[in-house]
């Protein structure tokens, strides 16, 4: 981190007061190699004193406190043996359609909890009441300043307080609508999920580098409707494939049914990968 | 996208080092993966810092290009596009070395 110190765009690295970029503080920027000096960037510290200002080096991430909690939300989940998936979307994939038909074909097998989140509604969750869940948590994020549009830490962690954990196998937060955000925030989950509607487009992938790369699977999801639609399959794997190597892709439709058992053995893949770390 | 809540972390953050005193500048360091926009994160900057001992203080945004390393030939290259692959022999072994900072650098104080 930080060894190419490039002010890309030239914005906002302009030294208006008189401040030497002080490298010597930043601990870890140790090759200087590429960093682009404007004119007024070769400072002098003699005038340091001068302007009476004080630079204090910080290099905190700004996801630290975010990661912390969600330590801390793993730990729990470990401790109950629960296995977390956070499965994310863009708006009407089909999330929660999916995830009705999980609870209808793992129910039985698994006891599954749910953590909703949803941006002013408790819709999702009223779906899925009655299709086999074992206890729903839904975690409203509208309240406060400007309404997420993810689901953070802290979020979750206090959406679990209102589980029975050690009565779980499985925690499925299904995030909020977003292929943007909730890719950034770690929750305490032992895997990450997205589903993905041929209805969207070949390029997503593309578009959404920083979703697509951070999930372990990927739903391809209605594709029941392939036939009426000009969505090129190949391509969007090929897109898939560019930007995240790794990710098992299952081709499904919540609607028909195809593909939910497939999904279904991963979970239960996923929470057996959980019980033998936890015996171990 | 959620440059509101970035900033508003970035603001705790130095407010927090700042303790009281007054700020000028505050620097971050933002990887091209992390998909914020800057004008947005400035944008956000000003109606957040308005009335506290941030009011005063310049965001300086420092954008950090995506670079992988290729395990394959070893070369680093920064990306154009978010595809991880390498940029001299195409290989898509690589692994990413920066472009997912999201940390704030430093703050800048007045001297009482």
């Amino acid at each position: 981190m930080g060894r190419f110190h490039i002010h890309a765009d030239g914005t906002g690295h302009v030294h208006e007061r008189d401040l030497e970029h002080d490298h010597g503080d930043h601990g870890d920027h140790g090759d200087h190699g590429d960093h682009e000096r404007t004119a007024g960037d070769v400072g002098d510290h003699s005038g340091y004193k001068e302007t009476g200002k004080t630079r204090i080096t910080i290099l905190e991430n700004l996801l630290s406190e975010n990661d912390r909690v969600a330590d801390d939300n793993g730990r729990q989940l470990a401790t109950s043996d629960v296995c977390a998936v956070n499965l994310m979307s863009s708006p009407g994939a089909g999330k929660t359609t999916l995830l009705r038909k999980t609870l209808e074909s793992l129910g039985e097998l698994l006891r599954i909890g749910v953590l909703e989140g949803d941006i002013a509604t408790s819709l999702d969750a009223d779906q899925l009441h009655g299709a086999g869940a074992s206890a729903i948590s839904v975690i409203n994020t509208s309240a406060g300043f400007g309404g997420e549009c993810h689901l953070d830490a802290v979020m979750v962690r206090a959406g679990m307080a209102r589980l029975p954990l050690p009565d779980l196998d499985l925690l499925i937060i299904e995030n909020v609508g977003n292929l943007v955000c909730p890719a950034e925030f770690r929750v305490g989950e032992h895997a990450k999920a997205m589903v993905f509607a041929v209805t969207e487009g070949e390029e997503k992938p593309l578009k959404y580098p920083v979703m697509f790369r951070a999930v372990d699977v990927v739903v391809v999801n209605k594709v029941d409707l392939l036939p009426h639609l000009d969505f090129d399959l190949e391509v969007f794997l090929a897109n898939l494939n560019a930007v995240n190597p790794s990710a098992q892709v299952i081709l499904a439709s919540a609607r028909t049914g195809e593909g939910v058992s497939e999904w279904c053995a991963w979970l239960e893949a996923q929470c057996l990968l959980v019980a033998k770390e936890s015996s171990t | 996208m959620h440059e509101l809540s970035i900033c508003n972390a970035i603001a705790s953050t130095a407010a927090k080092h700042a303790d009281g005193r007054s700020v000028t500048q505050v620097t971050v360091q933002i990887g091209h993966l992390r998909q914020v926009v800057p004008d947005a994160l400035q944008f956000s900057w000003e109606v957040m810092c308005d009335a506290t001992v941030l009011k005063d203080a310049a965001l300086v945004i420092e954008q950090v290009p995506a670079v992988v390393e290729c395990a394959s030939c070893g070369v680093r290259t920064a990306l154009d596009l978010p595809i991880l692959a390498c940029g001299h022999c195409e290989g898509f072994d690589v692994k990413l070395v920066s472009g997912e900072e999201l940390v704030v650098v430093s703050i800048d104080l007045v001297d009482a």
